[in-house]
């Protein structure tokens, strides 16, 4: 009645008032302007401290025993709806199952007559090293020990691509540690607590991975591409060196005195599906398909160097 | 609030924002995901009124923060303003609306979107706009306006819905 009553006043170019609301649902307008008011700022003062406090800081620790306090739901709640996540990833798997086993059986022709001639290139390679005493950048999974973890959850809204793993700094896991899964590189680990880590994706915006075509050694850096969910880039490519589609893309994992890459080389990432350049671009634009689902993690695996204590 | 709705709706968010976190973040439909979490903020606050919409918001935000080990306070304070901007739509223009739900899922979810890029922005964290406002919005859109009524139906049912003062109308005319 009353919204008629203002629409009609409106209509006639009446004079109204505003009268204060006074609702019991909101409280007075004094009390209500100051519980938002509060909130915002400790909202913005917890940004604040989150961002100026280092990983050893007082709000770290507050965070770490909040996210320990919270890890038996999340993991409860992971166990109650896998067999959920399962059924729907069975359902899901039967619509695509003929045409990747299609696909399947070619790469299985191919990847059999490859290892054969890696097998060969693996002897020789293992003589020449002997030979040489080569110092080699680190390896897995020789140099690292693998932690399985469950991912426990990830964060919502588009603008970060990050997983939360079940293990974290008891489990020997430091920022920075590379993750993978049977599949390939899935990321990057970029905060830890006692007993559970934030992963970056390798799809998120931030994230980067030098890598190198395993076919023809072109090198490159692989990125998010922009404006996909789940498509990479190898970027910084140069024009005379050669990409093919189809080609599989690894990390490099290089060494420059005390440093080297924080991934290990030869992670899989994924396979060329086009290539491109114009006259204009000093880099060759090479589209890259993970071999990583980024959507589907149920377990991930932590490489923790060798003899970290 | 009594306290018994205040403790049934503090276990409604703390529930949902795990199952945001563990379940509804990974269902990605068409590029994006529904945001359970946000759905039961805005339908608490329309129920229950903006003061108890912004607390719960700012509530939910910090599990959410936590379980993610996100950074402190982002998810809060996007919440804490949209439970707050629910609870004045539903105390104000919104009251007594059918489909007021959808209305407000509507605009706070293309809001939140938004402040949340301009925060991420100011943050100094990388995010492609392209995606963040129109790939992954576009479809989070949809499916938050599916889910709106349903959602809001199940939170009248577990929280109820606060007094009302009938007598105080929007405007008086002064003629």
């Amino acid at each position: 009645m009353s919204r008629q009553r203002s629409a009609r006043s409106a209509a006639l170019g009446l004079t109204v008032r505003r009268i204060p609301t006074t609702s019991p649902r909101g409280g007075g307008p004094l009390r209500r302007r100051l519980v938002v008011g509060v909130l915002v700022l400790a909202a913005l003062v917890l940004i604040s401290l989150t961002f100026r406090s280092d990983d050893s800081g007082p709000l770290s620790g507050v965070q770490s025993a909040g996210a320990t306090a919270l890890r038996p739901f999340a993991v409860g709640l992971e166990r109650v709806a896998q067999p959920f996540r399962d059924v729907y990833g069975w359902a899901d798997s039967l619509l695509t199952a003929r045409s990747e086993a299609e696909a399947l059986r070619a790469e299985l022709q191919e990847a059999r007559q490859r290892a054969i001639q890696s097998e060969f290139a693996l002897q020789e390679s293992v003589y020449l090293r002997e030979l040489l005493d080569y110092i080699d950048s680190p390896r897995f999974p020789a140099d690292f020990d693998p932690v399985a973890a469950e991912v426990t959850g990830r964060p919502s809204g588009a603008f970060t691509q990050a997983i939360v793993i079940a293990a974290g700094s008891k489990n020997r896991i430091r920022v920075n540690d590379p993750v993978v899964n049977a599949d390939g590189l899935v990321g990057v680990v970029v905060r830890v607590a006692s007993r559970s880590a934030r992963v970056q994706l390798l799809t998120d915006e931030e994230a980067a991975a030098s890598a190198i075509d395993n076919r023809t050694g072109a090198t490159g850096i692989v990125r998010h591409a922009r404006g996909t969910r789940e498509t990479l880039v190898l970027d910084r490519v140069r024009k005379q060196d050669v990409v093919r589609r189809g080609n599989e893309i690894v990390t490099a994992g290089w060494r420059a005195g005390s440093l080297s890459s924080l991934y290990p080389k030869g992670i899989p990432i994924g396979k060329v599906t086009s290539v491109g350049q114009t006259d204009t671009d000093l880099f060759q634009q090479v589209q890259v398909d993970p071999y990583v689902d980024f959507g589907s993690l149920d377990a991930v695996l932590v490489l923790v160097p060798t003899g970290r204590p | 609030m009594t306290l018994v709705a205040s403790l049934r709706a503090s276990a409604t968010v703390f529930v949902a924002a795990l199952l945001q976190v563990v379940i509804v973040s990974s269902l990605v439909v068409a590029g994006g995901a529904p945001d359970l979490l946000l759905l039961v903020v805005v339908a608490l606050g329309l129920l229950r009124g903006s003061t108890p919409g912004a607390v719960l918001g700012f509530a939910g935000g910090l599990v959410v923060d936590l379980v993610t080990l996100g950074t402190l306070g982002v998810t809060s304070l996007i919440l804490t303003l949209a439970g707050f901007w629910a609870g004045r739509y539903g105390e104000t223009t919104g009251r007594d609306r059918r489909f007021a739900p959808i209305i407000a899922v509507g605009t706070i979810t293309v809001l939140a979107g938004a402040f949340g890029y301009v925060l991420h922005y100011l943050l100094d964290v990388e995010v492609a706009a392209g995606h963040a406002l129109v790939t992954a919005l576009a479809p989070a859109f949809l499916l938050n306006l599916l889910l709106a009524l349903p959602v809001h139906a199940a939170v009248r049912a577990i929280v109820g819905e606060g007094e009302r003062d009938a007598s105080a109308p929007e405007v008086e005319v002064l003629v």
